[in-house]
């Protein structure tokens, strides 16, 4: 069945071969309905198991018990088979959206299968590793057979960049600061959709994180798969190399004002005066972001709760140090395995406003949740978290 | 009017309104999978519903979990009657390989250029089972 799904998949996209890839990372673990759990477990009862190294995405439960899913019965029971059915697959329980940074990180020009937007973008921009936007159902069927369809930025004459977005007319402290990344990323998706581009003008590597916000929010609001920034990203010494010496195809000069509409597009509560709840971690949290967390809270007692969502691979050091307790006891909500996106988390409220530093977040939250979203910066979220209120320190673009 | 797109997915012949979208959709997060209703507030289609409808989709955005999304429209008996694209979408369409391979019943998948999509629009379109695009009324 999984070989059927991979050549159905190639037919499809009018590819000529298969190849073989080095890992997958699976986002079918996830509960949408009946159907998935159907399927993972027609795998199994197969006798199917993962060729080659497979992390596994968000489920819809915490399995760690961080925090409390309302997710009822039989939908939970469903869920938590479909987690089941992943496992005897072979893949890792790494149950995050961030494996990269969970010590799965193919080589450069490698070929793999990955699926979740985010991961698919960071394997591609940030590792140089070779990955498609694999769908649910084609990761694992991928895994399982160990061959991919021979396609798009598999092959590298399909990842040069073919659109310039200049960000050189932005200050530098816009630039610098942590809000720059997901609103960047959140214009960018929009204006390129599924083209590849490569953004110049920036002038220093911002950090894996930033690159993390950038990608999720730019795969979010487009169908971005691959991205490059000249002198930072792998396949992007310069933006001459990446253009492989054609002439761009167009060029988006990024100004003031289309930071500050990008900007207000990420949030649509309109001037609330108090907030319901943060949420941060998509995707999900880092060690070092939790320092920059414990830091802005600085240790004061949070006026509503703060969702942080992360995986167990960062989890395990929160405990061992004694930093999950203290940050619980100040109102953060710690979330692992999955998010709040993703499956009923944050309680149910008419009205409701959520407030996020995350671009994926504000895309997904009002769909998802019900919640209207407001966008800051993580420091805004914290001093928003505090006062109960939205707080906002506005750095110009 | 009648055209003869190219058939991405085969499954049965159907007869539904037309929903043509005028921007791209994320199925996951835009789409309620136990409804069909447009959840997304910002698509300008928000609030329509697409189960039964022949959906005229001018591209896809944002998750690899579309093809999960549209996997369970088809078990519930909420998906499309049809789905038109402008061009093959692996994520999405792989929802309908899985269901064939699940032995449900699956809605054809058709390619035909989205220049044309606006002329369904209000209408009620037949899709023959050679994948013929007819509006009926």
């Amino acid at each position: 069945m999984a070989m059927r799904i991979v050549a159905e998949s190639a037919r499809l996209l009018g590819a000529p071969r298969l190849i073989p890839i080095a890992s997958a990372h699976i986002d079918g673990g996830l509960y949408h309905g009946d159907s998935g759990t159907l399927f993972a477990e027609r795998l199994v009862e197969g006798g199917a198991q993962v060729a080659v190294r497979s992390t596994l995405n968000v489920g819809a439960l915490d399995l760690m018990g961080c925090s409390r899913i309302r997710l009822e019965e039989p939908a939970r029971g469903m869920a938590r088979r479909m987690m089941e059915a992943y496992r005897k697959l072979g893949c890792e329980q790494s149950w995050t959206c961030a494996p990269y940074q969970a010590g799965h990180r193919p080589d450069q020009g490698s070929d793999v299968a990955w699926g979740e937007s985010n991961a698919v973008v960071f394997c591609n921009s940030v590792l140089g590793a070779r990955t498609n936007r694999y769908g649910d159902f084609l990761d694992i069927a991928c895994a399982v057979t160990g061959r991919a369809p021979d396609y798009g930025l598999h092959r590298a004459e399909n990842r040069r960049a073919r659109l310039v977005f200049d960000v050189s007319g932005l200050s530098a402290p816009f630039l610098a600061s942590e809000i720059a990344w997901p609103v960047l990323g959140s214009l960018y998706g929009r204006e390129v959709g599924n083209a590849v581009g490569v953004v110049t003008g920036m002038p220093r590597h911002p950090g894996e994180d930033a690159l993390k916000a950038f990608g999720a929010a730019a795969a979010s609001s487009g169908a971005v798969g691959l991205f490059h920034i000249a002198g930072v990203t792998r396949e992007a010494p310069d933006a001459e190399t990446v253009l492989a010496g054609a002439a761009p195809e167009a060029v988006t000069r990024v100004s003031p004002e289309m930071i500050a509409s990008a900007r207000a597009g990420l949030s649509t509560a309109a001037a609330p005066k108090v907030i319901d709840a943060v949420a941060i971690g998509s995707p999900h949290l880092s060690p070092a972001e939790f320092d920059t967390l414990e830091r802005l809270i600085a240790g004061r007692r949070l006026g509503v709760p703060i969702y942080a969502c992360t995986g167990r691979h960062v989890l395990a050091g929160l405990e061992q140090s004694g930093r999950r307790k203290a940050l619980e006891a100040t109102g953060v909500v710690i979330v692992a395995d999955t998010c709040v996106v993703v499956t009923p988390i944050l309680p149910e409220l008419a009205g409701g406003v959520l407030m996020t530093n995350s671009g994926k977040f504000a895309h997904y939250a009002p769909g998802n949740t019900g919640y209207s979203v407001l966008y800051g910066s993580l420091a805004d979220c914290v001093e928003s978290a505090v006062l109960g209120k939205p707080s906002f320190t506005d750095i110009a673009a | 009017m009648s055209a003869a797109p190219e058939i991405l997915v085969p499954g049965r012949g159907s007869e539904g309104e037309a929903l043509v979208l005028t921007a791209p959709i994320s199925f996951w997060g835009g789409v309620d999978p136990k409804t069909g209703r447009i959840a997304d507030v910002r698509h300008p289609q928000h609030g329509e519903n697409l189960s039964g409808r022949v959906l005229f989709l001018p591209g896809t955005i944002g998750s690899s979990s579309a093809s999960a999304v549209l996997l369970e429209l088809v078990r519930n008996g909420h998906a499309p009657a049809a789905l038109v694209l402008d061009e093959p979408d692996a994520i999405l369409l792989l929802g309908l390989i899985v269901a064939r391979e699940m032995g449900w019943e699956t809605p054809m998948a058709l390619r035909l250029g989205r220049d044309v999509f606006a002329s369904y629009r209000g209408t009620i379109v037949n899709v023959a089972d050679d994948g013929a695009l007819t509006i009926a009324a």
